[in-house]
């Protein structure tokens, strides 16, 4: 065995690559519960693959079927419930596992200095997978499906001048249609999935670069033992990779749970409407995305104009990339940081939550009202955050990590 | 000295042209799959015209019919949901229809070519949903209800005229298709009258 190992090294390096990024990859040891999300969200992104090629296998990307290939793999193929309702609830624990990771990044700053593009890949992830997950949601052909596709491709008419004729090149069609079906069937399965794929390794390609943050916020890399190993970290594996395994399994049995018991979740996951196939000239009574798109639908929503309300959706999540310099604050982690900060991100926590909700609930006047409110809180974070985290009084920040016993 | 300059101000050029070259190379090759993209020549003559029969239409009832895909409406109105079109006004964003999203033929207070008939693209001018029909007073549309048509999705209002209320999501009128009548009973949409 070593003999072939040694055969292969020597013409392609595999034990330095295990080496390098696993057996002696020096993570901080003091991980909390926020640093599983990220090897979980590298799990679900195999499994929500795995479990989309076996859909492949039996769904039809024709307007005149599709609504009925999905119903034959639910009803007929074998296993076929398990695998799709596998790849329906691994779509909505995917965005809550990314929601979770970008929590941890904005509590222990790791989008800041030297991780600017670690975070920038990272959020080109959630926008790559935003658009994933709204393409697939369409190939049920159910009237969710339908509805929810024709509001979001019509955000883009709102663009002046070429508004409208980029609409009409996104759907192939006056309508959404057989055509539109196709191309997102395309984009879902290939293209988008190769993108994802390639960002995803740039992300994690820039981690192993500068190494993790930590709770913290303290580098590792500046406090080394005499061999050049930091005193703070521990190799990745095993430690880490028992601890990831540790989270994998809690992860799974939730996971399981939901996708044996309540695969619909009270119509969050797959909605109501979704069990009827589309119908081009019947809206349904209520229209909403699905809930990982809700905050930003509300923000949507709160501005009483078509142009400034796209706008301000898109904006939402542009600031987001913005995030490494408009934090001004050197110190990294909230244990360290001002009241003001705490306050800020907790008000920021809330109206985004506050926004999902709102999103997801039929107008009325005092739900616009609340969801103008949030949107003010929402924005209001960056500004704020840009104005007081120059000059924001800090505690000082330990040389080393703290361990609790 | 000067030959090592100018091989390398050579270099330098051939470079750029082959930058150049395979830069307009490469916009040229995209044309192709991005046109691919866009409606198909039988997509758009499925966009052809269509005639409907509206003798069967009620007075006050409601009819849908589909056109390029879309829902387009055709309600025959009494004379007393016009009186209500006559008499309101304050609560419309655009009650004389200047901005022009209606043909000519249809530019005035009923946005259509007979008063009685009104024929609508029945898609909401904010995201593209379908209204629903609500010709009746209705406490819960609000207090300035007169019957219309109310968007399920972000809760716009339009009257019996397809006309948007103020300050609603929607930023403009329903659109009127190009339509004519070809006879008492016949009634084309998708072209204007030749």
């Amino acid at each position: 065995m070593s003999k072939f190992i040694a055969w292969v090294d020597e013409r392609l390096p595999v034990s330095n690559f295990v080496k390098n990024h696993l057996s002696e990859y020096y993570a901080p040891k003091n991980f909390n519960f926020f640093y599983f999300f990220g090897s979980l969200a590298l799990f679900v992104f195999i499994m929500q693959i795995i479990t989309g090629i076996f859909l492949t296998i039996n769904y039809k990307p024709d307007a005149a079927s599709a609504f009925a290939s999905v119903e034959y793999i639910m009803r007929d193929v074998e296993w076929g419930w398990l695998i799709r309702y596998m790849h329906s609830t691994g779509a909505s624990f995917f965005f809550i596992i990314i929601y979770l990771h970008m929590l941890r990044a904005l509590m222990y700053g790791s989008y800041k200095k030297p991780r600017e593009l670690l975070w920038l890949f990272g959020m080109f992830i959630f926008v790559l997978l935003m658009a994933e997950a709204f393409m697939g949601y369409l190939l049920p052909w159910g009237q969710m499906s339908y509805w929810g596709a024709q509001v979001i491709i019509s955000l883009f008419g709102a663009i002046p001048f070429i508004g409208e004729s980029l609409a009409l090149w996104i759907r192939g069609d006056y309508v959404i249609s057989d055509a539109t079906l196709n191309r997102f069937f395309a984009f879902h399965v290939i293209a988008l999935p190769l993108l994802l794929f390639a960002v995803i390794y740039l992300h994690i390609a820039a981690l192993h670069t500068v190494g993790s943050n930590n709770p913290d916020g303290v580098e590792i890399k500046q406090n080394k033992d005499k061999d050049g190993k930091p005193v703070d970290g521990i190799p990745f594996h095993p430690y880490y990779t028992v601890k990831d395994i540790f989270g994998l399994a809690v992860f799974l049995t939730i996971f399981m749970f939901v996708v044996f018991f309540l695969p619909e979740f009270g119509g969050f996951f797959l909605e109501k409407d979704n069990f009827v196939p589309a119908d081009p000239l019947k809206t349904p009574e209520h229209i909403v995305p699905v809930w990982y798109f809700t905050p930003f639908y509300a923000i949507l929503r709160a501005i009483p104009d078509k142009l400034g309300g796209v706008l301000a959706m898109g904006l939402a999540i542009f600031v987001l990339f913005l995030m490494p310099w408009l934090d001004r604050c050197k110190v990294k982690s909230i244990r360290y940081r001002s009241l003001t900060y705490k306050i800020l991100l907790t008000s920021f926590v809330i109206s985004f939550i506050g926004l999902g909700y709102i999103g997801m609930m039929a107008p009325t006047p005092i739900l616009t009202i609340l969801g103008r409110l949030f949107t003010l809180v929402y924005f209001g974070f960056f500004v704020l955050l840009y104005l007081t985290s120059k000059n924001e009084k800090t505690k000082p920040v330990p040389e080393r990590v703290t361990m609790y016993e | 000295m000067s030959d090592n300059n100018n091989s390398s101000n050579r270099r330098n050029f051939l470079t750029n042209v082959t930058k150049v070259v395979g830069g307009v190379g490469a916009i040229f090759a995209a044309i192709p799959f991005l046109s691919s993209m866009s409606p198909s020549e039988k997509t758009k003559m499925a966009g052809a015209p269509i005639e409907i029969d509206i003798s069967a239409i009620q007075p006050g009832a409601f009819k849908i019919v589909e056109w390029r895909g879309k829902p387009v409406w055709i309600v025959h109105r009494t004379t007393e949901m016009l009186e209500k079109i006559k008499n309101d006004a304050e609560h419309l964003a655009d009650p004389k229809s200047d901005e022009e999203y209606q043909p000519q033929y249809a530019q005035n207070k009923f946005r259509s070519v007979k008063p009685e008939y009104l024929v609508l693209v029945g898609v909401c001018t904010h995201l593209g949903c379908s209204p629903l029909y609500k010709p009746g007073e209705n406490k819960d549309l609000g207090l300035d209800w007169k019957g219309g048509f109310f968007c399920p999705c972000h809760g716009s209002k339009f009257d019996l005229s397809g006309r948007v209320y103020k300050a609603m999501p929607a930023p403009y009128n329903l659109e009127v298709p190009p339509y004519y009548f070809a006879s008492e009973t016949r009634l084309v949409v998708g072209e204007d009258r030749t």
